[in-house]
């Protein structure tokens, strides 16, 4: 169970990390990049939201989908789940803790459309996960992309002043960037945990 | 209704991918090959013009509170729907997209349209602003899947062409096979939006020019 378990997360940081090889959540980690602050802030809830994502959607594939013989309504279902999960978490911060509702700003209803998040709820019951698993895999997963973007946000400060050609102003040197960066992540492939 | 500026529009100085910057995520994830490409433009293409024309059909009866949801959830019918299609009809082409058909729904491009464009036009200008962008967007699919495929396996339209083995250009074991791997697409995209911002760059300075003569 224990090694199951570090071997997802494992897997989820480092090696199929949810950026770098899965392509999940690429919008955010291209918008909300430039700052080292906000790229925290935007980590760390999207971590939180795929946690809470992943435990409630396993609940309701494992107590509404498959009791009523309803799978093929897994992605109404599952985007509905996440859309009123955001929903709650802000008025849940809004309320209780003011101060990193502030921090979060605009970033937290905009989690509702992250492929990360409706991904992870996807591909926890793609891969069978049990309830434990599901949630083991959405917070790393979380915290993959969280790894991710604060790497991404230094990267991004640094090619500010850097020189080069004007057409790869803006977005296409991110993305070109982004590729080395994720060249280094492909020497995590094959690591294992026994 | 301006049908031309339209098409102009999805296809160029509008384009989803290269210029709006939407939908990244299926684009560097699938382009491994035109099979997919293909296949990927034409489902967001479907789900695109039948979400707008819904949407704009809807546009004066959903409240402007709960909009997004009640697009959300009118584009998660849509995709269901495609996605049962492609189990049935299209089995190879389901598993090989694999998790990316339940991840149109939130495609940015879809509810981009469906915000920006399906809630304040007609029907028939929703339809059409639909496949246009459809179409912008499957020729950029098309596009980077052609340039990764030929740098990275050497062949042209695996999948489709010469029983599914495509047209071998390069010899094999001769392709970078980097270009195919997440670090490819990254850097195949960001070379293709360069390209385009220059392209779009001398439109401009050249149209400016004529006008200032």
């Amino acid at each position: 169970m224990l090694t199951n378990i570090l071997s997802i997360s494992l897997g989820a940081i480092l090696i199929e990390n949810f950026i770098f090889s899965q392509f999940l959540g690429i919008c955010p980690f291209m918008g909300v990049s430039k700052k080292m602050d906000t790229a925290m802030g935007m980590g760390l809830a999207v971590t939180f939201v795929m946690g809470v994502a992943s435990m409630f959607t396993w609940l309701v594939n494992e107590f509404l989908l498959i009791p009523f013989e309803i799978e093929y309504m897994q992605t109404v279902a599952y985007i509905l789940v996440i859309a009123a999960l955001v929903q709650f978490v802000e008025m849940f911060l809004k309320k209780s803790i003011p101060s990193l509702y502030q921090a979060l700003g605009i970033y937290l209803p905009l989690i509702t459309t992250n492929c990360a998040v409706l991904g992870v709820a996807v591909l926890n019951t793609q891969n069978g996960y049990n309830f434990i698993e599901s949630v083991v895999y959405g917070v790393t997963g979380g915290l993959g992309f969280t790894l991710a973007i604060l790497l991404f946000a230094s990267v991004r400060e640094r090619t500010e002043f850097a020189e080069y050609p004007k057409p790869f102003e803006g977005f296409p040197i991110a993305l070109v960037s982004a590729g080395l960066i994720a060249l280094a992540f492909m020497g995590f492939t094959g690591l294992k945990i026994w | 209704m301006n049908l031309k500026k339209q098409f102009k529009d999805g296809l160029l100085t509008q384009n989803p991918v290269f210029v709006q910057l939407l939908g990244m995520c299926s684009c560097l994830a699938i382009t491994t090959t035109l099979f997919n490409g293909i296949g990927m433009g034409i489902s967001v293409l479907i789900i695109l013009t039948c979400s707008n024309i819904v949407i704009s059909l809807l546009r004066k009866i959903i409240p402007s509170d709960i909009r997004i949801a009640a697009y959300v959830v009118v584009i998660a019918g849509f995709v269901t729907i495609v996605d049962l299609l492609l189990q049935a009809y299209l089995n190879e082409l389901s598993e090989s997209l694999g998790v990316f058909i339940p991840l149109i729904v939130v495609n940015c491009i879809i509810l981009a349209r469906a915000e920006s464009f399906a809630s304040k036009n007609t029907i028939v200008a929703s339809a059409v602003d639909g496949v246009m962008q459809g179409i912008g967007y499957t020729v950029a699919l098309i596009a980077m899947c052609v340039i990764r495929e030929f740098l990275g396996n050497g062949t042209f339209g695996s999948g489709i062409f010469n029983n599914g083995e495509g047209f071998r250009i390069i010899a094999e074991g001769y392709g970078a096979l980097l270009i195919v791997l997440p670090v490819g697409g990254f850097i195949t995209l960001g070379c293709l939006i360069a390209f385009f911002q220059w392209l779009l760059a001398r439109f401009d300075s050249k149209k400016n020019s004529e006008v200032s003569k």
